[in-house]
């Protein structure tokens, strides 16, 4: 990718993301991850020059929320704009804060995702997602059994156990996550014995609806150097949106968003092998068969390969390749910061900062990517030195 | 190092109800006009269209992602969109970033609202307020304008005639636009005679409800002119928020627009704005932002806008014009204010603004705003040089 300038993480902040938090309004739950991010970053407000805000207003019913988030994001009498993209939101953030520092317009940027799910009906918001005259009677939110049945079609009951194992190792990554909203003592079976929601999807393979916020601060290579804070670098960004018809011709016949994104950020970077050059993985994963099934698209694997894996416990922690050591969207999921956790998660490794969920590897290069809209794939790899 | 440039720009007719036209066909008659002229595709060869900025708003649309029926007409099928949800001039500074960045050479900006889907605009702004303390007295924006239109009038001591004063200009001015929605000319005493609809807000004081989209294609300056011999150049520009709660401001002046101002006249090199620009263009969503806003820019004392207003100095042909497009209050819907004066900025520094062109104009100043009581500005310099 071409930049002007190079682009630096230099602070992370998440608030605590919960199920409930009636103990805090809007901003307040805003400032939780900003003054962390801060206090992370050893930066005062006044270092910031520009605060980007992102959320779903349809979840939350608030309007311009960016208005009345002021009391709680800093941008008072600062410069900022809002920019949303639906469940790639945090994604898009970290690709504009990017962009503005290595603009050069500004030097120091503060990206800010926030989600309140419980102000809201969460299905509802996805359901107005759908165009009023086609698709809102047929809308069922994000719920869609579709990627199961192709994998249950193909590979029978062990992609069955595969997903349950997927959602189990998220669950277990999770409890060593003192962040993540759902953090559950589950097997597989629990799984597979879980609500059905739309066959093979059942309720324990979906993510919750979590209230949270998360923020991180970007700089210039000058000031990344001045800061405190151990810089994490963008080395590339991409965005793959599709157009608003599902599927159309079927989904074995259009590439997938996460496999075009996949390809394009590793032919720019020089990726052979992903499996061997990318040392972790924060993917945004609505669902346990999702996270199965894209693991395929960003590894550029067969799903009998990525059986395998499975099976080898690859995605573990420990694994050889850790899929969302956070516990991933499975365990958190406040939409308009998901996608930003993603990158948070993914820097935090490769500080080696993530605390009782670190890799136990030296984290070079990671992957971080966000899913939303309709079938969109934002993603980014970071690393330590450039 | 290389500046961002427009090269082509267009925009609906603006009107009170395009009661025939999704949202897609708006945008795409913008899109289509910026294609055919400047003759780019879309990541079809090197230099064509690689990134799109759009703009909309969620509550206008009633959809959540608002964007995402719009992501095809400007190439986000395989491709690269982003929605900036506040107003357009916001979305203009953006794809300026990106492509100052490196990261695109040429994007493309598309934004749409139309007023007209919602029953009421005040509903909409309504769910602006918060919902703890604000819902509860029935803030919306035109409320919030009210409060603000007191304070700035018992502050300064400026009259709402000369308010409508500032009305009966832009209508004058918008007879000049075929582009602009409320053609007819309105007098003084026309404005005065509408009735309240927030006191002291009159129905001729409040921009009426509007339908449209703007479309813009922003480059490097290498690019831009290999495209059109006429670039118009973004000098620079400068944001910044308000206090939410209009209690906790000083509601008859303007703080987060004079920083805005202050920050993008630093960025353009611009010293003396009073006698460097050539034209203004305010999103006043309100008769006495006019007044508001040029005094906040520093364009004319504290106090004194209205008497500037009344003399004709600020009409086209005075020594500083003043929304020669006809402004907000001759009908632009609220994502597009800010835009909608950029437009016209670029028609006029390429000199192709018609009946309506300010001679030899060479550097203009775009504003917008977004919030009660406009709580968030941009402001944008924009040069033919």
């Amino acid at each position: 990718m071409n930049m002007n300038r190079k682009v630096a993480i230099t602070g992370i902040g998440q608030s605590k993301h919960r199920g409930h938090r009636q103990d805090v309004n809007e901003p307040e739950l805003v400032w939780e991850s900003v003054s962390d991010a801060l206090r992370d970053s050893c930066l005062d407000l006044k270092d910031i020059d520009c605060i980007l805000h992102g959320n779903m207003e349809l979840f939350e019913g608030v309007h311009q929320p960016d208005m009345w988030h002021t009391m709680g994001n800093g941008a008072r009498m600062k410069e900022g704009m809002r920019i949303t993209t639906g469940g790639t939101t945090g994604a898009t953030l970290n690709c504009a804060a990017a962009n503005l520092v290595a603009s050069g317009l500004y030097d120091t940027v503060m990206a800010v995702g926030f989600e309140k799910q419980e102000e809201g009906q969460t299905t509802t918001g996805i359901t107005a997602m759908a165009d009023p005259l086609w698709g809102r009677e047929i809308q069922t939110g994000a719920i869609t059994g579709a990627t199961g049945v192709l994998w249950v079609e193909e590979l029978g009951e062990r992609a069955e156990w595969a997903a349950a194992k997927m959602r189990v190792k998220a669950a277990k990554n999770a409890l060593r996550n003192y962040k993540a909203h759902l953090r559950i003592n589950i097997t597989e079976k629990d799984v597979m014995d879980s609500r059905l929601l739309a066959w093979p999807l059942r309720l324990l393979h979906m993510c919750p609806e979590s209230n949270g916020s998360c923020a991180i601060i970007y700089t210039n290579e000058e000031k990344a150097k001045k800061f405190p804070q151990k810089p994490v670098w963008i080395k590339d960004h991409v965005t793959c949106h599709k157009e608003e018809t599902f599927f159309r011709g079927g989904p074995r016949f259009q590439e997938l968003s996460q496999s075009y994104a996949a390809r394009t950020l590793y032919e720019r970077n020089g990726i052979k092998d992903p499996y061997k050059e990318i040392d972790v993985f924060e993917m945004y994963d609505p669902s346990s068969w999702w996270e199965l099934d894209w693991a395929c698209h960003f590894l550029r694997r067969p799903k009998a390969e990525v059986l395998e894996m499975v099976e080898r416990g690859d995605f573990e922690i420990e694994g050889a390749w850790p899929i969302n050591p956070s516990g991933g969207v499975v365990s958190t999921n406040p939409i308009g910061a998901t996608a930003l956790i993603r990158v948070a998660e993914a820097a935090l490794q490769v500080r080696g900062d993530a605390g009782e969920h670190q890799v136990p590897k030296n984290v070079r290069t990671a992957m971080a990517s966000g899913f939303g809209g309709t079938f969109w794939t934002v993603a980014a790899l970071l690393v330590k030195e450039l | 190092m290389t500046r961002a440039a427009i090269v082509a720009m267009a925009q609906t007719r603006f009107e009170p109800r395009k009661g025939n036209e999704r949202v897609q066909e708006m945008v795409w008659e913008v899109v289509s006009e910026v294609r055919e002229k400047t003759g780019l595709g879309i990541r079809q060869k090197p230099g064509d269209i690689d990134t799109a900025v759009t703009c909309s708003d969620d509550f206008f649309d009633a959809r959540t992602i608002s964007n995402a029926c719009i992501g095809d007409l400007v190439g986000g099928h395989f491709g690269a969109e982003e929605k900036v949800a506040m107003d357009g001039l916001n979305a203009l500074f953006y794809a300026a970033a990106c492509v100052l960045s490196g990261h695109s050479k040429v994007t493309i900006v598309a934004a749409h609202c139309k007023e007209s889907q919602a029953v009421s605009r005040n509903m909409i702004t309504y769910a602006a307020s918060d919902p703890i303390f604000q819902r509860g007295v029935g803030l919306d924006y035109l409320s919030a304008a009210g409060l603000q239109m007191s304070a700035y009038l018992h502050r300064t001591g400026a009259t709402e005639k000369q308010c409508a004063a500032a009305v009966a200009r832009d209508r004058r001015h918008a007879a000049k636009n075929p582009k602009a929605q409320a053609q007819s000319p309105v007098s003084v005493a026309d404005v005065m005679a509408s009735p309240y609809v927030c006191d002291p807000l009159k129905e001729l004081d409040v921009y009426p409800v509007s339908d449209g989209a703007i479309a813009m294609i922003v480059t490097t300056e290498d690019r831009a002119k290999e495209l059109t011999d006429k670039p118009v150049f973004i000098l620079g520009a400068g944001s910044c928020y308000n206090d939410y709660y209009i209690g906790d401001r000083d509601l008859s002046r303007d703080l987060a627009l004079s920083a805005a101002g202050r920050r993008c006249f630093r960025r353009a090199g611009i010293k003396d704005p009073r006698h460097e620009l050539d034209l203004v263009e305010l999103a006043a969503q309100y008769s006495y932002q006019e007044l508001l806003f040029l005094e906040a820019l520093g364009l004319v004392d504290d106090g004194h806008a209205g008497r500037l207003i009344e003399s004709g100095a600020t009409d086209l042909g005075g020594k500083l014009p003043v929304n020669v497009s006809g402004g907000m209050l001759a009908g632009n819907p609220i994502m597009l204010g800010g835009l909608a004066r950029a437009a016209e900025c670029f028609l006029q520094l390429r000199g192709e603004a018609g009946e309506r062109q300010v001679p030899g104009a060479k550097l203009a100043l775009a504003q917008g705003a977004t919030g009660p009581a406009a709580q968030h500005h941009i402001v944008m310099a924009l040069s033919a040089e």
